[in-house]
């Protein structure tokens, strides 16, 4: 799901790149403000999950990988606003070291990666886990769909900027200059991987890591995975 | 508590070789020479960007260890570890800069 760079128009980057500027200021704002000293290590601990678990690559049946975030995960224990933070960090440095994502569309795989998925997976969890005490079941299974509503939400967010490409920006000749597939193959692509693959991996490392640090340190996650 | 939090993240980083058996490309993640296999042509547009940023480590590869299958699983490793030090570097720096001056207690070890 990180798009490199020349998949995308630089108008495209630099409207979704602009788009994150306060998004980034405001997730400041609010960890300075809500997030407590004890839970700031983990805040660090949890981009550098985000980073390895994106690591694992999975096989898709079209020959293709996909691969987990870890944003839903942080967004439950920490709160949504410092999974903005954690997630864009970690790539930040997939992009400047290992090329993972262009720099260019650093904005944009930040958008998809780091506040779609972490927000659309929060809300999705506390509708599912309603009242439910952090740890129980209901609330693990909860953080299992959160995790799989928001990886493939991320993933159509990606598909639809990669689909609007060609119907946008032609050369002169008509052939497509960035992005080459419409949104009637980067969709289907897209979301096949995901709804059927890794939004199940996603689904199991967010409830069972969300599952551990309930039981490990509950006095890191938030009460109820609320508030924050 | 947070020893235990290290732990999983350790073995976590030890594990990723494993997250390079999945063979094939990520969709719409392909260079240059796969989209020539791929469409029959490479878009101007990305053309264009193949070069203009080089990141020190591509793909997670380091090449300075050399080529190979063992290799390219050595890198995997060495650049989880190298990721996984970056970033809780900044986070580390960034925490300090926006939540301010106050004690930060200090984790064990780190992986």
């Amino acid at each position: 799901m990180h798009i490199p760079d020349g998949y995308l128009s630089p108008s495209t980057c630099l409207t979704l790149g602009a788009v994150m500027l306060p998004v980034w200021y405001r997730a400041s704002a609010v960890v300075k403000k809500s997030l407590d000293v004890a839970r700031i290590p983990f805040m660090a601990m949890g981009a550098v999950f985000a980073f390895l678990i994106m690591m694992f690559n999975v096989p898709i049946p079209d020959g293709t990988t996909a691969h987990a975030v870890g944003s839903v995960l942080i967004a439950i224990v920490l709160g949504p606003w410092a999974a903005v933070v954690a997630v864009s960090v970690a790539l930040f440095i997939q992009a400047l070291v290992f090329g993972d994502g262009g720099m260019l569309a650093f904005g944009v795989n930040a958008f998809n990666m780091a506040v779609i998925m972490p927000f659309t997976g929060y809300y999705m969890y506390r509708l599912a886990a309603g009242r439910a005490a952090g740890g129980s079941l209901r609330a693990v299974v909860a953080a299992g769909i959160g995790g799989y509503v928001g990886l493939n939400l991320a993933a159509l967010a990606a598909a639809i900027e990669f689909g609007i490409q060609p119907l946008l920006f032609t050369a002169a000749d008509g052939t497509p200059l960035y992005c080459p597939y419409g949104l009637s193959v980067a969709i289907p692509a897209m979301m096949t991987a995901h709804l059927l693959v890794a939004g199940f991996v996603e689904a199991a490392v967010t409830a069972l890591v969300v599952k551990y640090v309930w039981k490990t340190a509950p006095e890191v996650a938030a009460p109820n995975g609320n508030e924050k | 508590m947070i020893r235990r939090c290290w732990i999983l993240l350790i073995v976590l980083a030890l594990l990723t070789p494993l997250g390079m058996l999945a063979e094939g490309t990520a969709w719409g993640e392909w260079g240059a020479d796969d989209l020539t296999a791929v469409v029959g042509y490479v878009p101007q547009g990305i053309e264009q960007a193949d070069s203009w940023w080089k990141a020190v480590f591509p793909d997670y590869s380091l090449k300075f260890i050399g080529e190979g299958e063992a290799a390219g699983k050595i890198g995997y490793l060495l650049s989880a570890g190298i990721g996984a030090g970056l970033i809780y570097l900044l986070m580390t720096v960034y925490t300090r800069l926006v939540v301010g001056r106050r004690t930060l207690p200090v984790p064990e070890k780190k992986g």
